[in-house]
């Protein structure tokens, strides 16, 4: 039978990557690959996965050096000759194995003030949103966002810059831009500004390039640089 | 964990380190363009020394390499204002060739001429 031979990262920081020998299938997802060792293998393997299908997020690792969603990309795609190694998210603290910590990552989005503050009650009628408006565009290209962090690990003034936002938060923020029901837009703007915001963005696209879902953040981050300054001229920060 | 080069193997990245490299080595290069300038206040035979100097082929060959990282710096800033100040249409891919084309070509037409 045709073997993988699969490379996995095992421990916290002070960890190594040990060498796993997997059965190889047609039509084989990287997710597939870590449950086989996990199940048939090594029990005490950890991971994180739910939906298997591209939905939830949670299953983002570090494919032959790339950031991937593992239940979405197809051994075919990523093996070099029968080799592969799988390791957590980089950018991110490691919690164990393939498990990186993202706290971290879902707090900056809320540093971003990634929550939408409405500017009406329900006593209000419905908001009618123009579906062909500019803003509504805006809005549709960074709305599928999975928050999966493949972007954030990405990203190299995530890096560098420990405080910077980064990708994901900041195109949260864009879609709450262009929303016309959101009240928040000042306090947005302002939250998103300056050097852990969407200025410290090198335009790298590494993000853009990598975000399984084709989201492009750095459409959204150059967004979200013109409005902060148009409303700086304004005087509105 | 870090990445490491395999993470930055894309076109933008290597975009990024071009222009990163070729601003470095032109605000190097920036210092001794305004000494030599400067050879002018010590006389014309003090210039047309340096001048001479600089007829050399490796100086020459320098020269045609200065003018492709000017080139390549120029057209990768143009780069960035395009994908930061006009609307997305999806060409960053279409941007990166017209930028290093155009520093190329700028290199060659100096090569040529001289
Ligand atoms: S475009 Fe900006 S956010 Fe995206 S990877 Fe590059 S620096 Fe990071
Ligand atoms: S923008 Fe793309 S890569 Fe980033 S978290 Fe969302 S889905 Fe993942
Ligand atoms: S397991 Fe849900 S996106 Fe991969």
């Amino acid at each position: 039978m045709n073997m993988l031979q699969v490379s996995v990262w095992r421990g916290a920081a002070a960890g190594e990557y040990r060498t796993y020998e997997v059965p190889r299938y047609e039509s084989q997802s990287v997710l597939d690959v870590v449950t086989y060792i996990q199940r048939s293998i090594d029990p005490t393997l950890s991971y994180r996965f739910a939906c298997r299908v591209g939905m939830c997020g949670a299953c983002a690792m570090t494919v032959n050096g790339v950031a991937r969603w593992t239940c979405r990309t197809h051994v075919a795609k990523v093996a070099e000759g029968n080799a592969i190694q799988i390791a957590p998210l980089a950018n991110l603290p490691l919690v164990k194995d393939l498990v990186a910590d993202m706290r971290e990552f879902f707090d900056k989005w809320a540093r971003a003030r990634g929550q939408f503050v409405p500017s009406a009650t329900r006593k209000d009628a419905f908001a009618r949103v123009a579906a062909d408006s500019r803003a509504r565009a805006a809005v549709e290209a960074g709305i599928e966002c999975i928050g999966c962090g493949v972007c954030y690990a990405s990203c190299d003034v995530v890096s560098w810059n420990a405080d910077y936002l980064g990708p994901a938060a900041l195109n949260r923020a864009w879609t709450l831009v262009n929303d016309e029901r959101d009240g928040a837009r000042a306090e947005r703007l302002r939250a998103v500004a300056g050097d852990a915001g969407c200025h410290a963005c090198h335009t790298h696209l590494a993000c853009s390039e990598r975000c399984p879902k084709k989201i492009e953040p750095t459409r959204s981050i150059a967004g979200l640089k013109r409005a902060v300054a148009m409303a700086a001229l304004r005087g509105e920060l | 964990m870090k990445n490491d080069l395999r993470a930055r193997n894309h076109p933008s990245w290597w975009a990024f380190l071009v222009h990163r490299l070729s601003g470095l080595a032109l605000s190097l290069f920036l210092p001794f363009h305004f000494w030599a300038l400067g050879q002018a206040f010590q006389g014309e035979a003090r210039l047309d020394t340096l001048l001479r100097w600089t007829e050399q082929p490796l100086v020459k060959f320098a020269e045609v390499l200065l003018i492709v990282l000017l080139a390549a710096h120029l057209s990768g800033g143009l780069r960035l204002l395009a994908l930061e100040f006009l609307p997305w249409r999806g060409w960053q891919k279409s941007l990166l060739a017209w930028a290093a084309g155009l520093a190329l070509a700028a290199g060659l037409a100096f090569a040529l001429a001289l």
